[in-house]
């Protein structure tokens, strides 16, 4: 493994803007914005996983969006293979499309992200049509009959003139799979790929795409709130609080001695399979905070069990506790 | 591709399956398909054309004849035979129905998917342009501007005005209904997946956005089809049809100015009125039913009388 990154986040920074009546702007009242991602910085190796972690709402989809182009970023850059992404191909930038033909994207929801109307023939080969690739239907049905194959779908010419609402939620995940790796990407993120499956289902889901990570040596981002699945699939883990990533580092580091109290809380709430070995569980009060109003100092210190007076004005900032290991808590900054 | 041939006809075996259930829509079919067949064939049903003039044994004109042999419905006041005139006339009214039907479905869906697509300033002003247009009394302004293009003396054929008024004003509903449609498909995630891997705003339009909205659209098509035939119908009764080339509507404008009511010959006004409310009546028909079919939430669902289900009666289960 060469220790060039295929992908890097600097800094980003994705933000909504609160839409202002009349009125508001009149009385010129401040702009406000949900700040979804709040300042996130990674840097993802070739052939690695790197698993994002969070509650709901914490960012880590609008990570995911802003990443292939989907938000447009507010600040911040992003580096796909040492190239910044931009609108267009340039010396020094990647175009959105280039990018775009290079990464895919995996979504959530496999009843929603396939097109109700069109043949699995249709949306497999979408991706060789738009980037104007395998232009003869020879080549084009070899392409889909592989990418399908890849995917677990045999035989391929099985499904081709079949429709999403035909197969089970795995088969159509395999169809979002098989159509995301028609163009062979170096890169792959996958927004909570099992989330809506079966737990049966999971496992084969989360096994075709290791194989897959394996044989390929695709790089992945793997988005997801369920830490057992981490355990089982990542190299690293990045835990993420309300846009903001509190602790990153590789997934033992992480899972086995966790630094942030965040990461600690999240834990101890994971169901374990030994249940001699469960941990005391840390039950976290409160909501998360408005992410439009976020507050002073250490974002986490409302809900923090062991927060103090310091956390309320200063923020942290990540503190190198190994070569791979950080954390961003005050009571690691002493 | 004949797998691709294979699929279609798949899917339209599955269609008429489903089609041939609903009695209505079947109706709604044989009155629009009786009309479409009569004004094809027309030289077929008829001996005579639309500007023959009946005459007795003496050469002279047979004005205002009721129903015989030779002219089943009667005569007109000139001695044109009726039978001749209405399927003459269905080639007329169909016509410039499905055309300004078709136009102004065409503008409003066209319309709708870019306001609806690209949001924004875009979607305003066309709004706003479709809110204006909605306000304005249809009728009143189609008259105006159809008798206004006739003055400006422009080589135009009378009909073809007809049509591009019709057309290029009713568009307005069709172009709010999909618009609103366009807004909730533009959010789901087969969008935001076709752009995440690059597809351009032409294609998640056609390949994505059209196919969901087709129904829609083919529902709304056929249901204006019987307004753009009623509207029709109305200016040419008002004097503003084609007098050379009479529709139903003119032909009940002549039965009307020509006194036919106090002459007692019903053959001459009744004909034309059925015939406009055979073929409206036939599309609203096919058009709720399909428009059933498509949308399911609208479909009436009975516990009892469906073959394919079963209701317990108490004496079954004793309760």
């Amino acid at each position: 493994m060469t220790p060039n990154p295929i992908l890097e986040a600097r800094e980003l920074h994705t933000y909504f803007p609160v839409p202002q009546s009349l009125f508001e702007a009149l009385m010129r009242r401040p702009h406000l914005s949900v700040k979804a991602v709040d300042g996130v910085s990674f840097a993802l190796m070739r052939g690695e996983t790197l698993a994002i972690v969070g509650e709901s709402g914490c960012g880590k989809t609008t990570i995911a969006r802003t990443l292939i182009g989907l938000e447009a970023k507010t600040k911040g850059e992003i580096l796909f293979d040492g190239k910044e992404v931009a609108l267009r191909d340039g010396q020094t930038a990647i175009g959105l499309q280039h990018l775009r033909q290079r990464a895919q994207m995996i979504f959530q929801d496999p009843y929603e992200s396939l097109n109700p109307r069109a043949t699995i023939f249709d949306i497999v080969a979408e991706p060789l049509v738009v980037h104007g690739l395998a232009k003869s239907e020879r080549e084009r049905t070899a392409a889909v009959a592989t990418a399908l194959e890849d995917a677990g779908l045999r035989p391929a010419e099985h499904y081709f003139m079949r429709y999403p609402y035909e197969l089970s939620g795995g088969q159509r995940q395999r169809v979002v799979i098989a159509s995301a790796l028609v163009l062979q990407p170096e890169l792959l993120i996958a927004d909570e790929p099992v989330s809506m499956l079966d737990v049966s289902i999971r496992a084969e889901i989360l096994n075709l795409l290791r194989d897959l990570r394996q044989k390929r040596g695709i790089s992945v981002i793997f988005i997801t709130h369920d830490l057992s699945t981490v355990a089982y699939f990542a190299d690293r883990i990045a835990v993420m609080y309300l846009g903001r990533i509190v602790e990153i580092g590789l997934t033992r580091e992480v899972l086995r001695d966790p630094q942030h109290p965040y990461t600690k809380a999240l834990l101890s709430v994971a169901p374990a399979p030994n249940p001699r070995l469960r941990r005391k569980r840390v039950i976290l009060q409160g909501e998360t905070p408005n992410p439009i109003n976020l507050p002073n100092g250490c974002r986490f210190h409302p809900r923090c069990p062991v927060a103090f007076d310091q956390c309320k004005i200063k923020d942290p900032q990540p503190t190198v506790l190994s070569k791979t290991h950080q954390a961003a808590c005050l009571l690691l900054e002493k | 591709m004949s797998d691709h041939w294979k699929l279609f006809l798949r899917n339209l075996n599955e269609f008429w399956k489903a089609f041939r259930r609903n009695k209505l829509g079947l109706v709604g079919g044989f009155l629009i398909l009786t009309a479409l067949l009569a004004a094809i064939f027309a030289p077929a049903l008829t001996p005579h054309s639309a500007v023959d003039i009946m005459r007795d044994s003496n050469g002279r004109a047979l004005t205002f004849a009721s129903p015989a042999m030779h002219s089943p419905l009667g005569t007109d006041d000139a001695g044109h035979d009726v039978w001749a005139l209405l399927i003459y006339g269905a080639r007329i009214s169909l016509m410039v129905g499905f055309l300004a039907g078709f136009i102004s479905m065409f503008v409003g869906s066209s319309l709708g998917i870019i306001a609806g697509y690209f949001g924004g300033a875009v979607d305003t002003l066309v709004m706003r342009v479709t809110d204006i247009l909605m306000v304005i009394p249809d009728l009143p302004l189609m008259l105006v501007l159809v008798a206004t293009i006739r003055q400006m003396d422009l080589k135009v054929s009378p009909l073809s005005v007809l049509i591009l008024v019709i057309g290029l004003l009713y568009w307005t509903s069709a172009a709010r209904l999909i618009r609103s449609q366009t807004l909730t498909i533009k959010e789901r995630q087969f969008v935001a997946r076709a752009r995440a891997i690059g597809a351009g705003h032409w294609h998640i339009v056609r390949k994505h956005i059209l196919p969901q909205l087709m129904p829609l659209i083919v529902t709304n098509t056929v249901l204006i089809l019987s307004t753009a035939i009623l509207i029709e119908s109305g200016l040419a009764f008002l004097g503003l049809g084609d007098p050379t080339q009479p529709s139903w509507g003119t032909m009940l404008n002549f039965a009307f100015s020509r006194s036919a009511i106090s002459n007692g010959a019903w053959w001459f006004y009744l004909p034309p009125g059925i015939a406009i409310l055979w073929v409206s009546l036939g599309c609203i028909l096919l058009g709720n039913v399909l428009e059933e079919m498509m949308n399911p939430r609208l479909a009436a669902h009975y516990l009892e009388g469906d073959k394919g289900m079963i209701a317990i009666t108490d004496k079954e289960t004793g309760l």
